[in-house]
């Protein structure tokens, strides 16, 4: 009765073995997880072709990092936790230098594997915002802010400098109802107890993304004085069109980084004023980028559609990438090895130190801001601003924001502690560090 | 030929109700069970293990659970990934109240949980038939589904939202958690799936199963003979749920590792009535037949390009699954309504006259 | 004491001091209710001609809706495209009715009602593989539908209603009274009630099976693609909204099966219901609870009405 089904899999399990692609021993190995497929496409195309293209263009134009070509191969997740460990199982035997999830189920679910296959995690601006500690989660990078750091800095904005100044108003906060949207929660409540203003929640499920209004029929009740939004998907798009019908005043929906330029746009003129926090400069003004159009764009090297090259997730694919690329030409830098190891690019991130000059040398200058890791830190809570929507394009409208860290530190701490706690047996950091 | 049964005499009525009556029968199980149990783990690799062998069983289990309602209570049921996550969140808790008890022990009385569950949500369906017994089933899901997501007792006020599995031993060798090995797990998930299905195919070839296929088959009539509709309609929800619920906890604690709600939305209750459907409704073997087709064969699908070097992006490799596993449900119905469990059947008993047949 | 205080009073004063909320949330719950009505009134076409639970009519409504978008994307007039989409939705329904149904005619519910599932994953590949995964806007304005608000002053507050939402209403009664109109008065209508009351019956007095599967298949391709063009209006297209289409199967059942008012009453029952229920007692329970209420209304009236409100009446027989 079985019969059938153990030859067919002892069958595939033999063709997957000679499918295995031989890789030569001068490459590295970089999957890319990815989702162009289902209700989170929207999202997940421009971060996947702007990481993409970096890579392909670091191929095209030097190479590879360090004479080693990159060997950059995209596996579909569709945004779900299952295909994400599918994926991850996929990859594995190829000996990937490291992983990057684009979904905080997956990088939930990934955290505890890193340290026993030896793959390092870069979850970058998403995931658990505890494993900025670098002691207690050595293979896990979640740079350059975590959701909490992301969360104190739209405060301070609307705060008018400090959290204190909201003290009295009411705040609404709008969220994907998953472990994305989740996860900024703790740090919300304990800032509306310790700065006294009044926080409203409006948890948006999954499968309602796309029928909120009741959600927001709640906040025409309630009259939030300011509104933050954890959007993903669908649901940001939906959300600003809903809001552009409440008339909401646009100008105190502030977002968390993940909006791209569709969103607004397809709102129409309403959306105009709308405000997203963002980590990186917004557009395509950069050399790098040049290069990107050059070697790639114009080459029929990209699958990016007309429009997509320069908006804000194109851009944070590319950001994405260009932390790869680094940590693999630190990893080379502190081993003097060619192709290097997941073990080595671990230590490669604890050593990412992008610096003016660096970042010049990247042809990436004003397009990041500066930061660097540690062996203890692996996020450096970096300085954002806030960029508003036009009609047409994003606009820097705010200062530098740096992360209130003073009460982000606490929380994070004991976050850490209690991971480390509830899941027994979680193991102490013997990983070598660079940096002491 | 060599599936023949010339020679083999029946001398009780025992042997001769026997679920495998044929010789070649027993062997062929007993050595599919040999594959199973030493020949995989001592030669698959991580690959075959965590993402092909268990998922397959685990998905497997739960197609059993469903085809007791479904197949051969007939009752149509979509609420069965909420069933799934209560054994998952079950077991959760109970290894957080009682982490001294060996996890094993909790994965299986999770399924108890289930089943109470099962059979509160199961209550309309002696009054709601057909279609119309749907909407219960999907309230069941769906609130089930808001449940894990909102009441934050199931799953330890965490941050996250999500539930997490330590590493577990049992006789000092890790069977849950990243530090237990997939063949560890394989084995233990293979070892649980092979004895409930052994449970599961007593059952329904015994005095509760021949209930269960009445009701199934006109339930006015099965009252009529005198089977209590209530009793019947329940332990069907009760059994079924029991199954599904420790194929949820299996799923979370030995395949995921941790889990979020979303991994008990409604395109898994979807996918198990896929498995049962083109499996064979009313067929143990069947939910293996049709664990294949939908777990197994997508995975095969996405290693083809690859295979034959042949440089498809990986999205349109995803849309092409989607499509080719579509016109294969259509196909196999169109074929088979029975689904590959009867195919199987045909072909064995073709087989069985086989050079000669009449 | 208090538990029974928030139940049955608060939500109460809560309407009664500020009824500007209650009316728009009555409102919301009808445009909702509307469009739900909309998705259940495709499956009850399909079902009450061929007996086929078609669980593909979400997909369908998705699938329409993209291709009008995705082909005036490449080009074409949003007029063109309507017409294009029209045909293609008629291509749809000939292939359904050729490579699904012929072959499993006579077969049990649950048989088509599978076929069906096989149905949506092809089209959600096929959609995908050819106007790709992106959420896109709705033509909205090529189509001449309106855009904007109406805010109306009443009862000391603001009440606002938009006019897309006021048109999708519109358009719904239209359907529906076009459709009435069609099964009473016209040959194939007749045709049509004749095959749901009986295919043997209906097969004998010379009506073909086969061309009127194919009528309905594509009334209600047009009803998803209206059903698309409104949601899409609302929201954006994308494949997420099939998640939305979930929401018309207690619609449906509510309304009973085979029955075009029981799907209009049906989902303004569940629409209306299920917005009071989430905006007045909702915050008890944390939130999020309309994503199960619309099926426990349906399971409550259920419970008395074991065939839905407008539903024939089951007869079971040894």
């Amino acid at each position: 009765m079985r019969k059938s089904m153990t030859k067919w899999s002892l069958g595939c399990a033999l063709a997957l073995a000679l499918a295995a692609p031989a890789f030569a021993e001068d490459s590295i190995y970089v999957p890319l997880f990815t989702y162009r497929t289902g209700p989170f496409a929207g999202s997940g195309t421009g971060i996947a072709d702007g990481m993409h293209d970096y890579l392909t263009m670091l191929n095209e134009r030097d190479g590879g990092i360090g004479g080693v070509k990159l060997v950059v191969e995209e596996c579909e997740t569709g945004y779900d936790t299952k295909k994400g460990l599918e994926c991850y199982d996929t990859v594995k035997p190829k000996n990937p230098v490291i992983v990057n999830p684009w979904s905080t189920g997956i990088t939930l679910a990934l955290i505890p594997k890193a340290s026993v296959d030896k793959i390092p995690i870069l979850s970058m601006a998403y995931g658990l915002s505890a494993a900025a500690r670098g002691d207690i989660f050595p293979w896990i990078f979640n740079p350059p802010d975590t959701y909490w750091d992301g969360a104190s800095e739209i405060l301070k904005y609307l705060g008018g400098g400090s959290i204190d100044g909201l003290k009295g108003k009411t705040v609404g906060y709008l969220y994907f109802d998953a472990a994305f949207g989740r996860e900024a929660l703790p740090f919300f409540q304990a800032e509306a107890k310790g700065a006294g203003f009044d926080l409203k929640l409006y948890p948006v499920a999954p499968a309602d993304m796309q029928n909120q209004s009741s959600k927001w029929l709640d906040i025409r009740r309630d009259k939030p004085d300011f509104l933050i939004m954890y959007g993903w998907g669908a649901m940001n798009a939906a959300a600003i069109k809903e809001a552009v019908k409440a008339d909401f005043p646009m100008d105190k929906f502030v977002s968390i980084w993940w909006p791209g330029d569709a969103d607004p746009a397809s709102a129409g003129d309403g959306a105009k004023g709308f405000k997203e926090l963002n980590w990186h400069g917004p557009g395509a003004d950069y050399p790098a980028f040049s290069d990107i159009k050059k070697f790639v764009i114009d080459k029929g090297k990209s699958q990016a559609a007309a429009g997509e090259y320069g908006g804000t997730l194109y851009d944070h694919g590319v950001y994405n990438s260009m932390l790869i690329a680094e940590a693999i030409a630190q990893a080379q830098k502190i081993t003097g090895k060619k192709a290097v190891t997941g073990e080595d690019v671990r230590r490669g991130l604890e050593n990412i130190n992008l610096d003016e000059a660096r970042l010049k040398a990247i042809g990436l200058a004003g397009f990041a801001s500066p930061f660097k890791l540690t062996c203890a830190d692996h996020n450096s809570h970096g300085a954002t601003f806030v960029q508003q929507w036009d009609g047409a394009k994003w606009t820097k409208v705010s200062e530098r924001i740096v992360s209130a860290i003073d009460k982000v530190q606490p929380l994070i701490d004991e976050a850490a502690k209690a991971y480390a706690e509830k899941n027994a047996g979680w193991p102490k950091r013997d990983e070598v560090c660079d940096n002491k | 030929m060599f599936y023949r049964e010339a020679g083999q005499f029946k001398t009780s009525y025992a042997a001769d109700m026997a679920i495998f009556p044929i010789r070649q029968d027993r062997i062929g199980l007993a050595v599919i069970l040999a594959i199973a149990f030493v020949a995989i783990p001592l030669t698959g690799d991580q690959f075959l293990l965590n993402t092909m062998m268990i998922p397959f069983l685990i998905l497997s289990l739960a197609g059993i659970g469903l085809n007791i309602l479904t197949g051969y209570t007939g009752l149509l049921s979509l609420g069965s990934a909420g069933f799934m996550g209560v054994g998952a969140y079950a077991c959760y808790k109970l290894q957080t109240y009682f982490p001294q008890v060996n996890i094993l022990v909790w994965i299986v009385v999770s399924g108890l949980a289930s089943s109470a569950v099962g059979v509160l949500f199961g209550l309309p369906s002696l009054r709601i038939k057909g279609f119309y017994l749907v909407v219960a089933t999907l309230a069941a899901q769906f609130f089930l589904e808001w449940a894990f997501a909102r009441v934050p007792w199931l799953y330890n006020y965490n941050d996250s939202g999500a539930i997490e599995v330590s590493n577990q031993t049992l006789f000092g060798v890790y069977v849950t958690g990243p530090n237990a090995t997939p063949a560890t797990r394989y084995l233990v998930v293979l070892t649980i799936v092979t004895a409930l299905t052994w449970i599961a195919s007593n059952i329904v070839h015994g005095r509760i199963g021949r209930m269960w296929m009445a009701v199934r088959d006109m339930d006015i009539a099965a009252e009529l003979i005198g089977i209590r509709l209530l009793r019947a309609k329940l332990t069907a929800f009760a059994v079924s749920s029991f199954y599904i619920g420790v194929a949820g906890a299996l799923m979370v604690f030995l395949w995921f590792g941790s889990a979020e709600p979303e991994a008990f939305d409604i395109n898994l209750s979807f996918q198990l009535l896929f498995i049962i459907i083109i499996g064979g409704l009313g067929s143990i073997v069947g939910a293996f037949f049709g664990a294949v087709i939908i777990h197994l064969l997508p995975i095969g699908l996405r290693a083809l390009p690859a295979l034959l070097h042949i440089n498809v992006p990986g999205a349109m490799v995803e849309h092409l699954t989607y499509m080719i596993t579509g016109a294969l449900i259509i196909g196999v119905l169109i074929v088979e309504p029975h689904g590959l469990a009867k195919l199987w059947q045909t072909m064995k008993q073709k087989l069985r006259v086989w050079p000669f047949p009449y | 004491m208090n538990i029974l205080h928030a139940i049955f009073v608060d939500p109460f004063a809560q309407m009664i001091s500020a009824p500007d909320l209650l009316v728009q949330t009555v409102w919301e719950g009808f445009v909702g209710g509307v469009l739900y009505s909309l998705i259940a009134l495709g499956f009850v076409l399909i079902y009450k001609a061929s007996g086929v639970f078609n669980f593909a009519q979400g997909i369908m409504m998705v699938f329409a809706a993209l291709t009008l978008v995705g082909l005036h994307e490449k080009g074409a007039p949003a007029w063109i495209a309507l017409a294009l989409t029209v045909a293609i939705m008629y291509a749809l329904a000939v292939g359904v009715e050729r490579v699904v149904l012929r072959p499993l005619v006579n077969q049990p519910d649950i048989i088509l009602l599978m076929a069906t599932f096989g149905l949506t994953y092809f089209l959600i590949g096929f959609g995908e593989l050819v106007f790709g995964g992106n959420p896109k806007a709705m033509i909205t304005e090529q189509l001449f539908l309106p855009s904007g608000a109406i805010d109306l002053s009443i009862l000391g507050g603001k009440v606002t209603l938009q006019k897309l939402d006021i048109a999708a209403a519109a358009i719904a009664l239209v359907m529906v009274a076009g459709l009435g109109l069609f099964f009473q008065k016209t040959r194939i209508g007749r045709a049509l009630r004749a095959v749901a009351d009986d295919h043997q019956a209906a097969l004998s007095v010379g009506i073909s099976l086969n061309q009127i599967w194919v009528v309905v298949w594509f009334a209600a391709g047009v009803v998803a693609l209206a059903t698309g063009i409104m949601w899409g209006a609302r929201s954006d297209v994308s494949f997420a909204l099939q998640v939305v289409a979930l929401k018309a199967l207690p619609v449906l059942i509510l309304g009973g099966l085979t029955s075009i008012p029981g799907a209009i009453v049906g989902g303004l029952i569940i629409g209306i219901g299920e917005k009071l229920g989430e905006f007045y007692w909702g915050p008890l329970l944390g939130g999020g609870i309309e994503r199960w209420l619309a099926y426990f209304i349906a399971l409550a009236f259920l419970l008395f009405r074991p065939q839905g409100l407008f539903g024939e009446r089951i007869i079971e027989r040894i």
